[in-house]
């Protein structure tokens, strides 16, 4: 944004000199309290931004051999996470065998990007996404074809956070359509029922489920049976989802013309033929870009599942944290997974946003 | 189906299965069965499972010693006293971040929201960066990031950054200064009656208004009335106020008010995470408004002020209302996260207790019972405000 030279737009009049310095005016200086919030502003980044910069990587040490050094550097300490690097994003996972993990990891990333290519939303979109959990869990868990059984207590770092999300979203999204379904239902007993859940389920913070999963799941089965910690957790994370995707959905349900149902109803198709071949096609092209909203929310949510004690991203991070020779250096760990949380959220509410205005042009016409 | 159930074969049966009515009562009396049956399982699994772990049910636990100590309470309290109590404290610990947060990100998240629509180009970048960069990055994350810049990176008392003069900034958290004197319980009165004044006022000038056509100028007679009171009420209470600056005494800060790095911590990442969405929900709330509206105001001939308050702000406000209500409800529920950082919100309390009762049902039906009702209270009262200024059609 370097000012041209200005003596280019001399001669003609001010309001056609389009070159950068007078735009750079209008936009900056074109009235006294816009010249003094411009000059504050500017003032207040010259003070942050440099010395930023300057602790992230000027005076940043990213090879010292342990902490002492680490610190007397007066910068941020990237040494620090090249040391735990694979802590962090691979979590307890045995050593040897973190090639599993990463390659569960790329192909929950692949899943996800498969979706969002529109000519993936087919109908045998659904075995890709079957076949490729499958996958995931036969990885991870191994057991059969030569791989050893890892059991899931030592899961952890990103691959599980993505794990968390996506089976969380997958198992979520039917069970949300019904509820959403449920709740338009002309049946009181079943509309109140699915009232119920979703109102409960949303006026309580997911964290209360995340005790509520692992103290109360445990007292519900009939003994001898129990359920591990992490599938705890993931049962919680699906029946919190659950009430949220049917709140948008029942929104898309909503926005349908009632011609389409009475069209329907006088075509003589049942109820479920209804919804699966008029109704849910519609609904849920108009409900794609808030669902996509829920599994971004969803995402950063499955950071909560520390608070059980479950060795997620942020988890793993905090252990690496508390490693006694290399105290102090939290900030750098927390940025340093702060930056992984940005790239996937960032990345998935821009893919949302330019498909809204893809499906909002294909109404217009 | 029909050939196995010998009576089926009379019309009168078929036309009742044939009959919407009729069917949907067997799918309801069906669905219902089969929830109510799940239900029965689990709660009688539930009951055997509890008395084979001897633990206890019912509510008795509330009226014993709890046992433990709360680091920040509103209200006095001992370890001696009962597990009722100490929730109470919890549950008071929740609204105090709650209420400060909702205030807090709303002024923030206007302030950002109105930034991100500015026509500079520096404040409006600055802003959407802002925004971006929050919104996509866990809030619990946030929050440990902040804790740990408080208790790790920053200095000890005795070398406190000072922000302000009075207020200090040390791995102890926030020191700011307070306000002190007997005179303090006049100026409040003082503020209550001025704000009851206000009201009756606005009423009056409302009812005049409709009246006659004239216009209170209710502004100045507020400003006024919020400046005569509370000085009356300051003389009244004797004239003596004085500010209590924190000092450094030994290891730690005495006088004012000191916020504990719990709190600041959680009270900064609430505000920081939730104003980014306020700030959305303001920006998305303004654009709604078309330009015509600006122009045919102005055309009237009102002022750039009265335009926004008479003509745009309603309507925004239709927009902005219910979205700013979610948000509050989000900043409610979030502040849960306070269990993670360590300070004594009700999930920590309730936590603390249960894990000393064993009586885990109990502690999250009240965890349960207290967030529905705050959140209950806080959406009624946001839709009644929403019903007031939503656009009334005849």
């Amino acid at each position: 944004m370097a000012p041209s030279p200005s003596g280019q737009g001399i001669g003609a009049p001010p309001a056609y000199a389009q070159n950068g310095w007078t735009r750079l005016r209008a936009g900056l200086f074109s009235s006294p309290l816009n010249t003094l919030l411009t000059v504050l502003l500017a003032w207040l980044l010259l003070m942050v931004v440099p010395a930023c910069v300057e602790w992230l990587f000027i005076k940043a040490d990213f090879s010292a051999a342990n902490a002492q050094e680490c610190r007397s550097s007066g910068g941020a300490c990237w040494a620090f996470i090249a040391e735990k690097h694979r802590l962090i994003l691979f979590g307890t996972y045995p050593y040897d065998e973190q090639w599993r993990s990463m390659l569960a990891g790329v192909i929950l990333i692949a899943v996800i990007v498969c979706s969002a290519i529109r000519w993936f939303w087919r109908p045998w979109l659904i075995v890709i996404w079957a076949v490729a959990l499958t996958l995931v869990a036969v990885l991870m868990w191994g057991g059969v074809f030569g791989l050893s059984y890892v059991e899931n207590s030592r899961w952890g770092g990103l691959p599980l956070t993505l794990i968390l999300a996506t089976f969380g979203i997958a198992f979520a999204f039917p069970f949300g359509l019904l509820l959403a379904l449920g709740r338009r239902s002309r049946m009181p007993a079943v509309k109140a029922l699915c009232v119920v859940y979703i109102e409960l389920i949303r006026g309580v913070p997911l964290i209360s489920l995340l005790f509520m999963s692992s103290v109360m799941l445990p007292l519900f089965l009939p003994e001898g049976f129990s359920i591990d910690k992490l599938l705890r957790a993931q049962i919680a994370i699906v029946l919190f989802a659950a009430a949220y995707i049917a709140e948008t959905v029942r929104g898309g349900l909503q926005a349908i013309p009632k011609g389409q149902y009475e069209g329907a109803d006088s075509l003589g198709l049942r109820y479920w033929q209804q919804m699966r071949k008029i109704i849910l096609p519609q609904a849920l092209r108009i409900v794609i870009p808030p669902l996509v909203g829920i599994f971004i929310s969803l995402f950063k949510d499955t950071s909560l599942v520390v608070v059980i004690g479950i060795f997620d991203l942020t988890q793993a991070a905090k252990a690496a944290v508390a490693d006694a020779q290399w105290r102090g250096f939290s900030v750098e760990a927390y940025l340093f997974i702060a930056v992984i949380y940005f790239v996937f959220c960032f990345s998935i509410s821009r893919y949302s946003q330019a498909l809204e205005r893809r499906l909002q042009t294909g109404y217009e016409r | 189906m029909a050939d196995h159930m010998p009576i089926s074969s009379s019309p009168k049966r078929r036309l009742a299965w044939n009959d919407p009515g009729t069917r949907s009562l067997i799918y309801q009396v069906l669905i219902v069965g089969i929830v109510g049956t799940g239900v029965w399982y689990l709660v009688s699994n539930t009951l055997h499972n509890l008395s084979a772990r001897n633990i206890s049910t019912g509510f008795d636990f509330l009226g014993r010693e709890a046992g433990f100590a709360i680091g920040e309470t509103m209200m006095p309290y001992a370890p001696t006293d009962t597990y009722g109590r100490a929730i109470m404290i919890g549950l008071l610990n929740t609204l105090r971040v709650s209420v400060i947060g909702i205030i807090a990100a709303t002024l923030l998240g206007t302030l950002l929201g109105v930034a991100r629509l500015s026509k500079n180009w520096l404040v409006s970048r600055v802003a959407g960066a802002y925004v971006e960069v929050i919104r996509n990055v866990p809030l619990l994350l946030q929050l440990f990031f902040w804790y740990a810049l408080i208790t790790e990176n920053m200095p000890g008392p005795r070398q406190a950054l000072a922000l302000l003069p009075g207020v200090f900034v040390s791995n102890r958290g926030v020191a700011l200064p307070s306000i002190q004197g007997n005179a303090l319980d006049g100026i409040a009165a003082g503020l209550a009656l001025a704000i009851a004044a206000i009201l009756a006022a606005a009423h009056w000038a409302r009812r005049r208004q409709h009246a006659t056509g004239e216009v209170v100028p209710l502004g100045r007679i507020a400003l006024g009335l919020l400046v005569a009171f509370p000085a009356g009420g300051w003389l009244l209470g004797g004239g003596s106020l004085s500010l209590d600056v924190p000092v450094l005494q030994g290891f730690n800060f005495r006088g004012g008010i000191t916020l504990s790095p719990e709190f600041t911590a959680l009270l900064l990442g609430l505000v920081v995470y939730t104003s980014a969405f306020t700030a959305e929900v303001v920006r998305s709330g303004i654009q709604s408004v078309s330009r015509g509206q600006w122009e045919a105001a102005g055309a009237l001939g009102l002022s750039r002020a009265r335009i926004l308050r008479l003509v745009i702000l309603p309507q925004a406000l239709r927009v902005i209302v219910p979205p700013m209500t979610s948000q509050y409800l989000n900043l409610t529920k979030n502040s849960s996260l306070a269990v993670a950082i360590g300070y004594p919100d009700i999930v920590s309390v309730v936590n603390t207790t249960l894990n000393q009762t064993g009586q885990a049902i109990e502690g999250v039906l009240i965890i349960m019972a207290a967030y529905l009702t705050v959140s209950l209270s806080i959406s009624l009262f946001m839709n009644w405000y929403n019903k007031r200024i939503a656009l009334v059609e005849r």
